[in-house]
């Protein structure tokens, strides 16, 4: 670590704005933005799995309150969803001696929440799409073979649907992490947080916010190498079988 | 030829006739209201404000009567090289860059900065050991926030908001055990808010000036230097005979 300092330290030497001070605020930051949108995906994602089951339902009492809840949360921004869950849970009343409060007073917590809720709305939808787009030869041959709409939907349905929904999840996953931007404006010191506070004690728009996008790019290139080889994975099948 | 010299005879002697200093018995403030405590008008329409009570004691203490004109920002030292106003008193920092077009007084106000605190909170005066472990709210970007992150960035949490009003929301839901802000901001939102009793903690702050700056000072045009020699003496008076203190703890005294 000492040395790890010292050579920073020479690295460094004569940079006003890249001060191993703020490329530690770049590192906060990048460790929150990552933890966030893990975390986030995660959760939506085990959310959104039953969630997409239910909305497809036959009843109209299952399947309306998901549609209604994707609905919601798709058709605001995720800014505005943050804002009312950051500000606008102090304003209900005696929150502040409920059990919640030492969850919801990190601005983390409210971040995370935020943006499960929203992940987890679209990656429902995603699903969605994909079971419904489920061949009905392959249904009605599980249930030629005798096969419980359970047994059908874990054995037949899902593993399709998922290798189906994969492109556009990757898509999900990318955007979330683009939309993570906006936790700074609930005080969190993630990437973009870092860049502004750099922008502002500075004034170098160009250095703080070229250097945050860096960190995006990176980001986002890894996270398409990860999704291009899972889909290499899982959908070698529909490959062109004269393909490369 | 000798046409020539004529003219370029009398335009040095039309220039050297307005350069040479007026003797003002009438100066005019050109002012940019409201800033409040600064400059403001009460509800009745009356122009009052710590720039205004000083800028007037100081031309009794002179001997001259004032007057202040209304100027927005962004056309306040243009203003005052065109001869709209003689001086310009509207909270303006002294630096570098207006140095070189306009003569400042000496310094008359740095304004303070203050740590607020809900009044039950058991904070002694800041320090690293009373603020360890405390989530300190800042407005980014500001001086403060450039004073508190080499302070105390190493020993508590520091959360930084773009608007005064989105701190002082999240010192109301008790996010924050404390934030420092610019003292009269403080006192208007915290001080007088309905919500919640706030206090004051500690001193006021004002060094060092690499933080805080060289403070404000009045702004003459370059050729007035005996006016502004005039200005700092009325102020140096003032300063002793405690008509300064007077009027300073009357804007920023709880």
């Amino acid at each position: 670590m000492e040395q790890l300092n010292q050579w920073l330290a020479t690295l460094l030497e004569g940079n006003v704005i890249f001060t191993p001070q703020t490329l530690g605020y770049y590192w906060t930051g990048l460790v929150t933005t990552a933890q966030l949108v893990f975390v986030s995906l995660l959760i939506g994602l085990i959310l959104a799995v039953p969630l997409a089951i239910l909305r497809g339902s036959k009843h109209r009492w299952i399947k309306l309150p998901v549609y209604f809840y994707t609905y919601v949360f798709r058709g605001t921004p995720l800014l505005v969803q943050l804002y009312i869950i950051y500000y606008g849970v102090v304003f209900v009343d005696g929150i502040q001696e409920s059990f919640l409060w030492p969850v919801l007073k990190e601005a983390f917590y409210p971040a995370l929440i935020a943006f499960t809720l929203n992940t987890a709305a679209y990656t429902t939808e995603i699903f969605h799409g994909a079971i419904k787009a489920t061949s009905r030869g392959e249904i009605e041959a599980a249930r030629a073979y005798g096969m419980s709409p359970g047994l059908t939907m874990r054995r037949i349905i899902l593993p399709s649907a998922f290798r189906r929904a994969l492109p556009a999840y990757g898509n999900e996953v990318i955007f979330m992490l683009h939309a993570s931007a906006i936790a700074s404006v609930v005080t969190l010191m993630d990437i973009t947080g870092a860049a502004r506070f750099v922008y502002a004690r500075y004034y170098a728009p160009f250095e703080a916010f070229i250097f945050a996008a860096l960190i995006y790019l990176c980001l986002t290139f890894m996270i398409l190498y990860l999704f291009r080889y899972l889909e290499k994975r899982l959908l070698a099948h529909l490959k062109p079988l004269s393909g490369n | 030829m000798k046409k020539l010299l004529t003219v370029s005879l009398l335009g040095v002697a039309i220039a050297a006739g307005t350069a040479q200093a007026r003797d003002y018995d009438h100066v005019r403030f050109g002012v940019d209201v409201p800033y409040e405590p600064m400059e403001y008008r009460t509800p009745e329409g009356e122009l009052t404000g710590f720039d205004i009570e000083l800028g007037n004691a100081l031309c009794e203490e002179i001997g001259v009567t004032c007057e202040w004109i209304e100027q927005e920002w962004d056309g306040i030292i243009p203003g005052l090289l065109s001869r709209k106003y003689d001086a310009i008193m509207s909270s303006m920092t002294i630096n570098d860059e207006r140095r070189a077009t306009v003569l400042f007084s000496d310094p008359y106000i740095t304004p303070p900065s203050a740590w607020f605190a809900p009044e039950e909170a058991d904070i002694g005066e800041p320090s690293t050991e009373a603020l360890d472990g405390m989530t300190i709210g800042v407005q980014r970007g500001t001086l403060q926030d450039n004073y508190v992150t080499d302070h105390y960035g190493d020993v508590a949490d520091i959360s930084r908001y773009s608007t005064a009003d989105d701190m002082v929301l999240d010192m109301e839901a008790e996010r924050l055990d404390i934030v420092f802000l610019d003292f009269p901001v403080g006192k208007s939102t915290l001080l007088e808010s309905d919500e919640r009793a706030y206090k004051v903690v500690g001193e006021m702050i004002t060094e060092p000036k690499e933080y805080f700056g060289d403070g404000f000072g009045i702004a003459f045009r370059p050729r007035d230097e005996a006016l502004a020699e005039r200005f700092n003496e009325a102020l140096a008076t003032l300063k002793e005979d405690g008509t300064y203190d007077e009027i300073y703890q009357r804007y920023f005294e709880e």
